[in-house]
């Protein structure tokens, strides 16, 4: 049984990417770092993202261990510094 | 009659405050005593600093060592066309004490740096940060959790923004949300990515009205919550944030107890400065040496890793330069001929650093970054040469 997830990306992220959101299938008892590492292994333009991106799990501040369930929605949060 | 601390004049200026019962005589006193500093005078610190001006923040200081250029006047009123080639400090000091000659305005007129952060802001009950790059971003941050003074955040791109409140205490601080700095190049700055003039002015409000509250000691802030701003969508979402027990800097055993080299931090270089990057197999070039290689019998590859917008106001097409933009460049690599010595530019250099980068992990070279980019060949090779 594969867990769906519902990720979302905002500013550089998203333009980056070239998306805003995206379902990603996870393996059951997957954290945030395994979505993580599933995809930057994507590959170009998904490695662009951080191996320790900030994450918020159901707008909740996540760490990288947090376990991910089915239809979680997990937000990359994107560094922004324009003033 | 005066009132011991408002004169009759201050007492009519801020009547509609003195009429909220969160404000009252006393709140408005407590604003008087208050010392906040705006750390950028652009697009964030203009309405943050009209506001607490406004509102009659007693003393305002602001850190600013830039001059204001025609390109600002989009989204930083604080300052005007007739200001345009004057420094924003002077600027600045003219417009708010034109808003309210009660309040008392402090300039600093240097770039904020690890040596004199905590002198500059020792003396400050807030902080507010509207400053435009990553390093000094994170010094901020570290310094304010090192003085224990909250550091009222906010940030902008395009049609987005950010705002909190860090380093309060027991709040979680700008560290304990972004534990790493971004990548060079993954995070376009206002100059080479844009911003909607209204955004900071929506942002920079937040910031003082966050800033205001933090004085008056009333409402609840936003310390340990983000908000995101979404201009296009005109959505605002809301993330609780978590002091990370492992904070370099803010945990109960910091492994960080002073200031460190932010621009090392975040592997940035200031254009015209040689890369901090030494054991980096690029060089740094000026815009004399690059434009004799370009007039050589051969000249080298250049490419041009601005933004397509940039690159038709103005460019080295001429002198042989393909665009190819930075977020491009991994997957056009094969456009590049490997047996060619290759020059990058971008507006300042910073972006034709992260392209050299690339191109050198990709196996090209030799490789060398105009050094100051377009904006230093404008500058001793074609003045005229418009550069946005
Ligand atoms: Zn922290």
């Amino acid at each position: 049984m594969s867990v769906p997830v519902h990720t979302l990306f905002f500013a550089a992220y998203r333009d980056r990417l070239g998306l805003s959101e995206l379902t990603v299938e996870l393996a059951q008892g997957a954290t945030v770092a395994d979505l993580v590492a599933e995809l930057r292994g994507r590959g170009s333009p998904f490695d662009i993202l951080p191996e320790q991106p900030a994450v918020a799990v159901n707008r909740t501040y996540a760490m990288l261990d947090e376990p991910l369930g089915a239809g979680d929605e997990v937000a990359f949060i994107p560094p922004v510094a324009g003033g | 009659m005066d009132h011991p601390e408002l004169s009759r004049s201050e007492l009519h200026r801020y009547a509609r405050h003195i009429a909220l019962p969160e404000v009252g005589l006393e709140g408005q006193l407590r604003l008087k005593a208050g010392r906040v500093l705006c750390v950028g005078a652009g697009g964030l610190g203009s309405p943050l600093a009209l506001y607490l001006a406004a509102a009659g923040v007693g003393t305002i200081g602001i850190v600013d060592f830039d001059d204001v250029d025609a390109s600002n006047l989009q989204r930083q009123i604080l300052h005007g066309t007739g200001d345009v080639g004057r420094h924003k400090l002077d600027s600045a000091a003219d417009r708010l004490e034109d808003v309210n000659p009660h309040v008392e305005v402090v300039g600093h007129p240097q770039r904020l740096t690890s040596e004199n952060a905590l002198e500059i802001l020792k003396g400050y009950d807030v902080v507010v940060d509207g400053t435009d790059n990553f390093p000094t971003r994170y010094l901020v941050n570290d310094a304010c959790v090192l003085l224990g003074t909250p550091n009222v955040y906010g940030s902008v791109f395009r049609w987005e923004g950010q705002v909190s409140v860090f380093a309060t205490k027991g709040g979680p601080c700008y560290r304990c949300l972004f534990r790493e700095p971004p990548p060079p190049g993954l995070v376009p700055n206002c100059a080479e990515g844009g911003v909607l003039g209204v955004l900071p002015g929506i942002i920079g409000s937040m910031q003082a009205m966050e800033t205001i509250k933090l004085l008056l000691g009333k409402g609840v802030g936003l310390a340990g919550r983000l908000l995101i701003f979404d201009a296009l969508e005109m959505t605002w979402r809301e993330i609780a944030l978590r002091r990370n027990p492992e904070c370099p800097v803010c945990s109960d055993s910091p492994t960080q107890t002073g200031l460190i080299d932010y621009e090392l931090f975040c592997g940035v270089t200031r254009p015209g400065e040689g890369s901090l990057h030494s054991a980096e197999d690029f060089e740094e070039l000026d815009a004399a040496s690059v434009a004799a290689l370009l007039a050589s019998d051969t000249p080298p590859y250049l490419i041009d890793v601005r933004e397509p917008w940039e690159w038709a106001v103005s460019s080295l097409a001429e002198r042989g330069a393909r665009l190819i933009p930075l977020a491009e460049l991994g997957d056009r690599l094969g456009e590049v001929p490997k047996e060619t010595p290759v020059v990058v530019y971008c507006r300042s250099g910073q972006r034709g650093q992260s392209a050299a980068r690339q191109l050198v992990a990709g196996g090209y070279g030799p490789v060398s970054n105009l050094s100051g980019g377009l904006l230093s060949w404008a500058e001793s090779v074609e003045p005229g040469l418009p550069v946005v």
